[in-house]
């Protein structure tokens, strides 16, 4: 401390010099701030503006439903058991009784039957991490196409990222507990990929499972995973990526008023409260209505699980069928190494190699476009995905890629929905694999250009009124209306970030330079992303004027 | 697309800045009132709206207790268009939904009713610091730094790093105790105790006895377990994983692969059910074709042609047990596989 505030308050005590309250909450709220500091604290925050737009409440279905599965998921500790003791089952589910299977099982057999409200619990709890999921995805697409992970969001793009992973992981755990005959199956597929990892995978293998396939202390260490380790974890990224998103505070679209500088909206206290506040009631309302109604992960229709049974629709939940695609399309490499050793490339490549690779191309693209760019400014206006041809194109082809490997997740079900052979979506599926994100790629530039065009059309030529108009000389026209300016700034305020140049070939001393391969390839990279092919010109004042002033227009 | 499409559209004219710029930013377009704003009457109706959302969120709630209190967990009721459903997870689920749901849309509703709707912009500061402060925080650490030595010592700096390279090992070695190490566990599987001298009945999964040649019809696919296993056993779930059997009759002509044949018993062949790609029972047969499928991802087996992959990501063919009868007539097993079961792993050899 420094010692220039102590001689001059000399030993006097710091006092309350707060004039008296005018009631009780003031009171109270005196009270606090001389303990927490609530008074600074709310001066920044009580009246925060935040922009509004639909998009925004995708983060916000995230947040609220990830409290939601917290919160169902502490009243299912409360009655499941982690075991896999075998106990023979005697409830009210008559199928079922006198058959012996894990407590595990037969714990969720009574949360399902026993327990009022139980059922609607799991369903709940269940159905609430669907939501999730899906709402990590859009909003993860709705930051993506709008460009809104760029400087300074990167950082809180890989939080977002890390939670997505999570997740995914998690409800695999999750719906891994119950050890009911899907559940076993998933596990059994965890286990296949583990041992296709070379050198490490028998240990791997030994250790997760503490023994042999099944062995008995799977369902115990995975709750401890799923309940504890990987919420955690989570939890602190949460909290980090809400902290990071109330400093950066959010982005904004262009618009009239709307700068890189500020942020126009609505205050935190009341409007945006209420409106957030109310958000998560509606989100939690849908959930428990969707669970009295549909009912996910029947439990009691499977059995328990048996390594030599097998359910008829064994497929994963929806966010992991892209990895069950993965391995359902991948020709059965596998290779024999220095004579005694197997490489199992049809589910090693696949699950161990091209399944991160997927991912994890999602986490590091932020600093992949920084780099092309080379922009190194802050960015909070977001872009329209037309205007960011090559990324939108790129975040399109990405979707297509897992909406393919979908199909060959599902492709059993395709089969016999829609009376196809088996064999031929796979083969589609490997052909699709490779061209599909391709093509879409190409279909979606070439669409962002088209619709880049039709802006400048409107912006130079206004808009279509439908009033025909017949010229002295007999023609009909339809006259346009010049659009309000604020409609004109809209489409013209994007910014169009030109390609990096490779550095002069000589320098100022003529003498020769060479690039780099690592430069040449991020020149051909920017030029790819906003060469002349990428990006239609904006339209300029000048050639607004001239249409606009007068001869021939109309 | 049309311009009400645009982000953030609002169509009321803002002021027009500059007319010279076509496109220059016209700056926050003027606020335009609600109809709750102006209209006393709105504004009542508006909140009579909330507060009624509110009461029958009330209700729902009360209807929740009464739920939980009055119907029976084991109620089955049938509802349009769900079908059978329980009585008890509806009713509270629905109350619950209802309750729920009344709160938010209530407060949405008064906020964008009742509230002030009023946009305002709000300075944004750049994440940066300044020069000055950069300056200073880069020079106050450097002299934490030279006052601490760290880049003078050497060798308390590099004799740093290493132990703390290394502390984070002990966290490692802890999991050894996970599990125990692999050695020969996924190679054996229980018809390890089968010899010629002491073979081992094949135990039929659905009747629990074994069986005789004749049992076995050509065309049917049968499912068998060791003698000696039983389903209580404390260890029935992993040994079942490795050692179920299934049992395939075929025509003796029809076998085209030698070996197969031989390691059968008069077309009989006995195949580890578990599958060689990741490990699911197989369970489809095809009798015309002799075709297995797993379910999980549809590698097909040719058991004529010694379980041979013909399609799918399996790896290599499924292992097949050597069966024969004993002096009473029942199909028996003497030995092991004669490779492992399941999926593959890297010290896996043929
Ligand atoms: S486990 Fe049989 S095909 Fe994958």
């Amino acid at each position: 401390m420094s010692s220039a505030s102590s001689t001059t308050s000399g030993a006097a005590k710091p006092a309350s010099t707060r004039a008296n309250p005018a009631n009780k909450w003031e009171a109270a709220a005196d009270w606090t701030d001389g303990r927490l500091g609530i008074y600074s604290l709310a001066k920044a925050n009580l009246r925060k503006i935040f922009p509004d737009h639909w998009s925004f409440m995708l983060g916000e279905i995230c947040l609220y439903s990830f409290i939601i599965i917290i919160m169902t998921g502490v009243y299912l500790t409360l009655f499941f058991k982690p075991s896999m003791g075998e106990v023979i089952y005697n409830g009210s589910y008559v199928p079922l009784k006198g058959i012996s299977m894990s407590e595990a099982y037969a714990s969720t057999m009574d949360i399902s039957f026993e327990i009022r409200g139980g059922l609607l619990i799991r369903q709940i709890h269940h159905w609430a991490a669907l939501v999730f999921v899906a709402a990590m995805l859009v909003h993860m697409m709705r930051v993506f196409f709008t460009g809104a992970f760029r400087k300074p969001r990167e950082i809180n793009w890989v939080f977002g990222f890390l939670l997505l992973i999570l997740g995914m992981f998690d409800g695999f755990f999750g719906y891994s507990l119950p050890d009911d005959l899907l559940s076993g199956t998933g596990i059994r597929f965890m286990e296949g990929a583990l041992l296709a990892t070379p050198l490490v995978g028998t240990y791997l293998q030994m250790f997760l499972f503490g023994g042999e396939f099944p062995g008995h202390d799977i369902v115990p260490r995975f709750f401890t995973i799923h309940v504890l380790l990987i919420p955690g974890i989570m939890l602190g990224l949460l909290v980090a990526h809400l902290i990071l998103v109330f400093y950066h505070k959010h982005t904004q679209w262009a618009g009239p008023g709307k700068t890189e500088k500020n942020v126009v909206g609505m205050p935190l206290m009341p409007v945006y409260m209420a409106k957030a506040g109310g958000f998560f009631f509606l989100v939690f309302g849908i959930i428990a209505a969707i669970s009295a109604i549909a009912s996910i992960n029947p439990i009691w229709a499977y059995g328990p699980y048996r390594p030599d049974q097998v359910s008829t629709d064994a497929q994963p939940d929806w966010y992991m069928g892209f990895s069950e695609g993965l391995i359902r399309v991948m020709p059965g490499w596998e290779i024999s190494v220095w004579g005694g050793h197997t490489l199992n490339l049809g589910v090693f490549i696949p699950l161990m190699v091209v399944f991160p690779l997927v991912l994890v191309a999602i986490g590091a693209y932020p600093f992949i476009e920084g780099w092309i760019t080379g922009d190194k400014r802050e960015h909070h206006i977001l872009d329209r995905p037309r205007n960011a041809p090559v990324r939108t194109a790129l975040g399109a082809a990405w979707i297509s890629l897992y909406l393919v490997l979908l199909i060959g997740g599902g492709n059993d079900l395709f089969a016999t929905h829609l009376h196809l052979s088996l064999n031929a979506i796979t083969y589609f599926v490997r052909v699709g694999f490779f061209a599909v994100p391709v093509i879409t790629f190409i279909v979606t530039k070439r669409w962002c250009l088209g619709l880049q065009r039709r802006d400048k059309e409107k912006v130079l030529h206004g808009r279509e009124t439908g009033v025909i108009k017949r010229l002295p000389h007999g023609e009909f026209v339809e006259v346009h209306a010049q659009l309000p300016q604020q409609d004109l700034y809209k489409l013209t305020a994007h910014e169009q970030i030109q390609p990096v140049e490779l550095p002069a070939q000589r320098d100022e001393n003529g003498v020769a330079r060479k690039a780099g391969v690592f430069t040449r390839t991020r020149a051909k990279l920017s030029r790819g992303f906003y060469g002349e092919g990428s990006q239609i010109p904006k339209p300029t004042a000048e050639e607004h004027h001239e249409i606009t002033s007068g001869h021939g227009h109309h | 697309m049309s311009e009400e499409k645009l982000p953030e559209s609002h169509g009321s004219a803002g002021e027009v800045a500059d007319h010279g710029d076509p496109f220059a930013d016209p700056g926050l377009p003027a606020h335009e009132p609600r109809r709750t704003d102006i209209d006393e009457r709105a504004a009542k109706r508006a909140e009579r709206q909330v507060s009624l959302m509110f009461v029958i969120s009330m209700l729902a709630t009360v209807g929740f207790i009464a739920s939980y209190v009055a119907i029976d967990p084991d109620k089955i009721v049938y509802i349009f268009p769900l079908g059978h459903v329980s009585a008890l997870n509806f009713a509270l689920g629905m109350t619950l939904g209802v309750a729920l749901f009344l709160i938010g849309a209530g407060a949405v509703h008064w906020a964008r009713t009742l509230m002030s709707d009023v946009e305002m912009p709000a300075e944004r500061h750049p994440i940066e610091a300044d020069d000055e402060v950069r300056a200073d925080v880069i020079q106050q650490f450097r002299t934490g730094a030279a006052e601490s030595g760290f880049g003078r010592r050497k060798m308390i700096r590099n004799t740093l790093i290493g132990s703390m390279a290394l502390v984070p090992l002990s966290g490692v070695v802890l999991l050894r105790d996970l599990g125990p190490l692999p050695e020969k566990k996924l190679k054996d599987t229980g018809w390890k105790e089968a010899t010629p001298q002491k073979p081992l009945q094949l135990i039929n999964m659905s009747t629990n006895s074994p069986m005789t040649a004749d049992d076995i019809v050509i065309g049917s696919l049968t499912f068998a377990m060791p003698q000696g296993l039983h389903t209580h056993d404390e260890d029935f779930q992993q040994r079942i994983a490795k050692d179920a059997l299934m049992l395939v009759r075929i025509a003796p002509e029809d076998i085209k692969d030698d070996t197969s044949k031989e390691l059968g018993f008069q077309g009989i062949l006995a195949y580890s059910k578990i599958c060689t790609h990741v490990g699911c029972p197989i369970s489809l047969y095809e009798q015309q074709t002799h075709h297995a499928l797993c379910p999980c991802h549809q590698s097909t087996f040719d058991l004529a042609d010694g379980a041979r992959v013909i399609f799918g990501p399996a790896g290599h063919p499924l292992p097949q047990l050597k069966i024969t009868t004993d002096e009473k007539g029942f199909l028996v097993a003497t030995g092991d596989f004669d490779e492992p079961v399941g999926p593959s792993y890297w010290e896996r050899a043929r």
